[in-house]
């Protein structure tokens, strides 16, 4: 039933253990922050994780993937996520991947996948809109031409989004903002007329950036499946993201606790060591129970991705507010209980903290995934 | 047809022709099921006939050995068994102290002739088990009991009082800790001992909660005297026992309904439905948006908490060892509960604040009991504060 990891799985784990400890500790994050790193990734790390096929890790053996699962996958998106490790796995081939994966055509397909599986391009997904994450509040226009379509609207928080070699651009071709139906899917160019491309500098230095476009001209290649009638496409490729990003914040926050548990042990105050004083055991006991819970919903969610259950959707939300709701617990407390060094830059654990609220507030905060849960379950 | 598969089929059958219907689909709680022995009160002739069929199989413990009043089954039967059980939706024939408490530390510390001679009626629940565990003196510091147990040669005296003694005024026998060494420090002077209820000395008064009544009582001794064969394990190694037992005793409470691993499909969807009746309804959802992200937050709790009994479960099963998330079940099962009751009980707003009678439906009546009632979850069995000091010790490795 997938709540315990296969030989295969557990190996593939240790494999990116070991890589991630040699090749990208945290210090790796604050080096590319402090270097003002323009791609925001270390290009030579990625190029590393291509070589371990990485890249094409969910995509079919027919486009260069590995043909992996998702159980796989969030593997590998924790190990990353414990050294805070910046790499495009998620925007490239959970979100934007997956778009091309079930809306295109096998044209598209091997036209865009098979150069991410090699390493070769970079595909980043933008979809929202507001401050806050809602799929379909979409008002970016996509209105239909003579030899195309023209899109003219904006985006935010676009994943990878400056360093990508194509966007998927998710666009409303009918019906009105907040629709369900009507939304289409768009491969475009970053280099094209009317793009412009806007990094944003958020508090975890990773990467994110605004998207503006202005009367940009697509081709009618252009549209991955029917117009109207991406939903469905961006839906599951959404699901998929968010299971991979809660994947990455266990990581963070088990990371995270273990930096504050090991700090409770050894930091000494009053003559003894600070992890001896009650009310510090009982919250760092609550961590813990709020850590083994996350830690086997979301391998349930991606478990329920992986045997294409019912429920996984709701099981993806389920995951995805847990994790929020933990990793603002553990990102707190680990903080708090560093005491002084806890807020100073110096110390690694405020680097968690920053990623942490951005995590929360990525692909739906807990609200949102509660409403979604609720919908779904039917209340 | 292979043996197993016609033992499967023979159970059927015989299921079948002798589960009463009234047996069939889950209880309203367990203090309305059957906990066997000579004094059990509130008992239909259905629950009589069922506990006496599945004893005469030897399936009410169909694991332990026949001479102990099993039926000797293996793993693979005992699982098809269940199977068919589960089929026709078979209450459980029996609940029982001296299964899921008493036998296994029998078992592990008892000499022959005691499991021989105790064993069996419990597996028929001929005999009803308490457990004379906490004093008033002595809760969360349970190795500080003061029941004494003096040695007159052949038998034991025991004077003291318990408390916390379920199902005391319909038990036949109790499972006692007692302190047979007072001068030696407080763990190394407990002894446990097995002791028949009726024995002149012992009287037990119940204890009404903030909820009504209930099943535990205050159990008290006065020169009760005990014969030395009932002493279980060494003299003064009782506390090794009593610790092997609570651990039995925190898997029981675990596996309980109520506890939000999702048990009842009757219950499941309840929730829901009183937020609609209560709350109101549009377009089939909750009309009240913030009743609604309160009862999604407890489902998906729920879900949380699931996945982790599934994994702890899956883990056990692939031959792991113990992982350290067994240590939060019991802790987190009973907070997801009172939560529960609690966002049940805002829902009901007034309807939720009668006592009885006139003005309040049953089932309102009823939830206002629960909630009363959960609130001893968290407390009973070991409190949360002790589970979270255990969660620190033993498995964050934090210093004393």
């Amino acid at each position: 039933m997938g709540l315990v990891l296969t030989e295969e799985q557990t190996l593939l784990k240790q494999t990116a253990r070991e890589f991630i400890e040699a090749n990208s500790p945290v210090s790796e994050l604050r080096r590319l922050r402090d270097a003002q790193e323009p791609a925001g990734i270390d290009r030579k790390l990625w190029a590393q994780m291509v070589e371990l096929g990485w890249a094409g890790a969910t995509l079919p053996e027919e486009l260069d993937g590995m043909d992996l699962g998702w159980v796989e996958f969030g593997q590998l998106l924790e190990e990353c996520g414990r050294t805070l490790t910046a790499q495009p796995l998620i925007a490239s081939i959970a979100l934007a991947g997956e778009c091309v994966l079930r809306a295109g055509n096998d044209a598209q397909r091997t036209a865009l996948l098979a150069p991410i599986a090699r390493g070769e391009k970079l595909l980043a997904l933008a979809h929202q809109e507001g401050p806050h994450y809602a799929p379909f509040e979409v008002a970016t226009r996509a209105t239909a031409n003579g030899n195309g379509f023209q899109l003219d609207g904006s985006k935010t928080l676009v994943l990878d989004g400056h360093i990508a070699d194509h966007l998927i651009v998710v666009a409303r071709s009918s019906g009105e903002t907040g629709d369900r139906a009507g939304l289409s899917l768009f491969v475009v160019n970053p280099t094209a007329a009317g793009v412009k491309i806007t990094r944003t500098v958020l508090i975890d230095g990773r990467n994110a950036a605004k998207v503006e476009l202005a009367d940009v001209a697509v081709g009618a290649d252009a549209l991955l499946g029917e117009v109207g009638q991406g939903a469905e496409a961006l839906e599951a490729a959404l699901d998929r993201g968010t299971a991979a990003l809660c994947a990455e914040m266990v990581g963070s926050m088990s990371a995270a606790f273990e930096k504050t548990t090991e700090y409770l042990r050894t930091r000494e105050q009053f003559g003894v060591p600070i992890g001896s004083f009650q009310a510090l055991k009982h919250r760092a006991a609550q961590m813990f129970v709020e850590l083994e819970l996350t830690r086997s919903i979301v391998l349930d969610a991606l478990t329920a991705l992986d045997e294409d259950r019912k429920n996984a959707s709701q099981l993806v939300s389920c995951a995805k507010a847990r994790c929020n709701d933990s990793i603002f617990l553990i990102g707190n407390e680990s903080v708090q209980m560093h005491g002084g060094i806890g807020v100073t830059d110096e110390e690694d654990i405020g680097l968690y903290l920053k990623r942490a609220r951005v995590t929360q507030f990525t692909l739906g905060h807990s609200a949102h995934h509660r409403e979604r849960f609720a919908q779904l379950e039917g209340f | 047809m292979s043996d197993l598969a016609a033992f499967q089929e023979e159970a059927r059958t015989w299921l079948d022709a002798n589960c009463p219907e009234s047996m069939r689909g889950s209880a309203k709680s367990t203090e309305e099921m059957e906990w066997g022995g000579k004094r059990a009160q509130g008992r239909t002739d259905d629950r009589k006939v069922w506990l006496d069929r599945m004893a005469s199989q030897g399936w009410i413990c169909p694991r332990w050995p026949t001479e102990y009043g099993g039926a000797g089954l293996d793993a693979a039967y005992a699982n098809a068994l269940n199977q068919e059980l589960r089929r026709i939706h078979a209450q459980r024939p029996l609940m029982s102290f001296g299964i899921s408490m008493l036998a296994p530390v029998l078992m592990e510390y008892g000499t022959e002739e005691q499991k021989l001679r105790f064993l069996p009626d419990i597996a028929s629940g001929r005999v009803a088990w308490c457990q004379g565990y906490s004093e008033p003196g002595a809760g969360s510091d349970l190795a500080s009991l003061q029941t004494r147990a003096e040695d007159r040669g052949d038998h034991y005296l025991v004077n003291g009082q318990k408390v916390w003694t379920s199902y005391a005024d319909r038990s036949d026998w109790i499972f006692c800790l007692v302190r047979t060494q007072p001068d030696v420090s407080k763990h190394d002077g407990i002894s446990f001992l097995l002791f028949d209820m009726q024995s002149p000395g012992v009287t037990v008064s119940p204890i009404r909660l903030i909820s009504g009544s209930s099943p535990f009582c205050q159990t008290f001794f006065e020169d009760v005297e005990v014969p030395k064969g009932q002493l279980v394990g060494t003299l003064n190694g009782g506390w090794t026992i009593a610790k092997r037992l609570l651990q039995h005793e925190r898997e029981m409470i675990s596996s309980l309904g109520g506890i939000g691993s999702g048990s009842g499909d009757e219950k499941r969807n309840g929730p829901i439905e009183i937020a609609k009746k209560y709350c109101g309804e549009v377009d089939g959802r909750i009309a009240d948006p913030i009743a609604r992200d309160q009862l999604a937050q407890i489902r998906m709790d729920e879900r949380s908490f699931g996945a982790t009994l599934r994994r702890s479960a899956a883990e056990a099963k692939a031959g792991m060892p113990p992982g350290p998330a067994s240590s939060m079940f019991k802790l987190y099962g009973t907070e997801l509960n009172k939560r529960r009751h609690e966002t049940l009980i805002s829902i009901l707003g007034a309807q939720g604040l009668g006592w009885e009678g006139d003005g309040f439906e049953d089932a309102e009546l009823q939830e206002t009991r629960d909630w009363l009632r959960s609130k001893g979850n968290s407390i009973e069995g070991g409190t949360s504060e002790v589970q979270l000091n255990v969660i620190a010790k033993r498995v964050l490795g934090l210093p004393d």
